[in-house]
């Protein structure tokens, strides 16, 4: 019981993280992408096509990275260069993903509402350390996109806060003006964060059809690319903070599952809410923008 | 003036340029998937009206999303204000049973303005006294408003035989009638209508409306003038859910009568679509409105002609909020100034959509 519960939050806690730290990156050079979801909902889409029709899981994995990155260069294309107002593009940009993954998956699957199943990527156990009882499987039997997501969380923490590339992304975020001054490149950094940003939020939608659900469902993210931005809120732009707030909220949607099922009087909306309402008093309680970078949301011309 | 008309033209044909590559790209027949929406929104009187009647809901949210953006806040949470609003909507109606017709519709609608004017209003008081960005706490909102509807119609507002995730339906006397049935025109189009004026006013004939436009133009300045913006953005948020509730109970009064989950198919969304094709103006709210309501009614038709999944109306509001941006921008101005010599009529018309002004 315990165990398998502790599974799932490391399941549903997964696709968020990844794409959370992917927004991390982002929103230190200094913007925010509210487009996360319509990134996600691509890569969910290409990775299920790819790994039905190839039969090979690591090309899924690949075309969700190719449309996670495709969709962001057209975001960075209007935000970065053309310096236009980042919450619509980001919106529209949603919008437009979830079209467009309607419709191919139509068109491609037909309306006949079979559902069109894919192996899940192979688990890899860790040798000895996945027949320790509970930690084994809570901890270390896992499919690599899992592994390499909670390994992202000390070595994106490295690299922002300890190197001077990072030093670079946060100049860029804080004061643009100066970083560009200083010949870092704004532009640059700003497209180099928001197209890694979108390889690993491919990955997280990809993790959300080949790990989780093994199938598409128009609309499969379910609002998770906006837990993700609620998760570097709540985390305070730190990754072991974004890792925190991402195993809570992994909990919180893995309860209401077990509630739903109960049947209890507590209400599963209450549970399915909670990382919004959380967001909401954490920002309230802290005042908006203390822990964010300074230029966050700012569109920056070059005079 | 000509460009800024020309530019939301400009900008739905080069959509319908791109997404007719799509389509061939799927091997359907553009003409075909176009004339099938065409023919769905008005291929008939009891096409069209339904056309009117799905558009409705987006002049409210349209108005709702013009106001905000007007004053450069980025409301993205009309959806969650029209959701609330119908909450609000339904919960009083259901108990108006006794009431005359009239003040029973107008007690379901201001409850339905109050609950969303409540659900935008907490957005503006986060922002003008914890500086929390609207837009977060609009997207947060937005999906607290998506679990309160649930467990409304799961819990405390269920049908009584709990069969159903439903409400009861409301009490007659609340319910907006249909002229022509079996078609279902009702007055909440004239309201939208109506409404859409009176933002325009608002908007353009008092000095509330000249505060707003001079706060979304630029914040610093507008306080130098001696505008409080704390409390205007507090008071335009408000009105901005205010008009979005509106829509949420006009739905459940005229068309719904009770509340399910997913009561809103994405109208809060849909409106930044309408709000930026019509230039933030309310007035052209009302045909972009209508021309998003011809899509989504006629999507239908296209499914079952064409075999075209109705998503392919998101894809179109997709691509024409990317394409007005492009338009918009400083880049693509001035390359324009260069080509045609400058031109003053966009600085009056043109919202500040394409920058985020300083916070």
């Amino acid at each position: 019981m315990l165990e398998a519960f502790l599974v799932s939050v490391i399941t549903m806690a997964t696709p968020i993280l990844l794409a959370a730290l992917g927004e991390l990156l982002v929103e230190e050079s200094g913007v925010v992408n509210i487009g996360i979801e319509g990134a996600m909902l691509s890569g969910a889409f290409a990775a299920l096509t790819i790994a039905y029709f190839s039969g090979s899981a690591g090309l899924g994995l690949i075309g969700a990275i190719a449309a996670g990155v495709a969709l962001n260069a057209i975001f960075a294309v209007l935000v970065v260069n053309l310096a236009v107002n980042q919450v619509v593009t980001g919106t529209a940009v949603s919008i437009l993903a979830l079209g467009l993954t309607g419709v191919f998956y139509r068109q491609l699957f037909g309306v006949t509402g079979k559902a069109f199943m894919v192996a899940p990527i192979a688990k890899i156990p860790l040798g000895p350390l996945a027949r320790i009882p509970l930690l084994g499987p809570v901890l270390f039997d896992h499919n690599a996109l899992v592994y390499v997501t909670f390994l992202l969380v000390p070595v994106l923490w490295y690299v922002i806060s300890r190197t001077r590339y990072g030093l670079r992304l946060r100049a860029c975020g804080e004061r643009p003006e100066a970083a560009d001054a200083l010949g870092l490149g704004v532009i640059a950094i700003r497209w180099q964060a928001l197209l890694v940003s979108g390889a690993l939020t491919g990955l997280a939608g990809a993790f959300l059809t080949l790990a989780y659900a093994n199938t598409f469902v128009e609309n499969i993210s379910a609002g998770r690319g906006f837990v993700a931005l609620s998760v570097v809120i709540v985390g305070r732009w730190n990754s072991w903070g974004l890792a925190a707030a991402s195993l809570l909220f992994g909990a919180a949607m893995a309860l209401q599952f077990g509630l739903q099922a109960l049947g209890t009087v507590v209400p599963y909306q209450l549970f399915l809410a909670l990382p919004y309402a959380l967001t909401l008093v954490v920002l309230a309680g802290f005042g908006g923008q203390a822990a964010a970078p300074s230029a966050l949301g700012e569109p920056y011309r070059r005079q | 003036m000509l460009s800024s008309i020309a530019k939301p033209f400009a900008a739905l044909a080069l959509a319908a340029v791109l997404i007719s590559i799509v389509l061939a790209a799927l091997g359907a027949s553009p003409f075909g998937v176009f004339a099938a929406l065409g023919g769905g929104a008005f291929g008939s009187w009891y096409a069209c009206v339904d056309t009117l009647v799905k558009s409705t809901p987006l002049i409210f949210t349209g108005l709702a999303v013009s106001i905000a953006f007007s004053g450069a806040l980025w409301n993205i949470g009309a959806d969650g204000q029209l959701t609330i609003g119908a909450i609000a909507a339904a919960a009083v109606g259901t108990h108006l049973e006794n009431f005359p017709h009239a003040i029973a519709i107008v007690i379901v609608l201001a409850a339905g303005a109050l609950g969303g004017a409540i659900w935008g209003g907490v957005a503006g008081w986060l922002r003008a006294r914890r500086d929390v960005n609207e837009v977060i706490s609009t997207i947060m909102l937005n999906f607290v408003a998506v679990q309160m509807l649930s467990w409304m119609v799961h819990g405390p507002l269920m049908e009584p035989s709990r069969a159903y995730p439903t409400s009861s339906p409301i009490a007659s006397a609340a319910q907006l009638e249909f002229y022509f049935a079996p078609s279902r025109l009702n007055l909440g189009m004239l309201l939208a209508v109506v409404l859409a004026v009176a933002c325009y006013s608002l908007l353009f004939n008092t000095s509330a409306g000249f505060e707003l436009r001079a706060m979304g133009r630029n914040r610093r300045a507008a306080t130098f003038f001696g505008i409080r913006i704390p409390a205007l953005t507090v008071w335009v948020m408000a009105l901005s859910g205010a008009l979005a509730g509106l829509g949420g109970a006009v739905q459940v009064s005229a068309i719904s009568h009770r509340l399910y989950e997913k009561l809103s198919p994405g109208w809060g969304f849909e409106a930044i679509a309408v709000a930026l094709v019509a230039r933030l103006n309310p007035l052209a709210v009302i045909p972009a409105a209508l021309l998003f309501g011809a899509l989504d009614n006629g999507s239908q038709a296209m499914q079952r002609t064409q075999g075209i999944s109705p998503e392919l109306v998101q894809v179109i509001q997709g691509l024409v909020i990317l394409i007005i941006l492009a338009f918009d921008t400083p880049a693509w101005n001035g390359l324009r100034e260069n080509i045609f010599g400058a031109s003053s009529d966009d600085a009056a018309a043109v919202p500040p959509v394409a920058e985020m002004p300083d916070a």
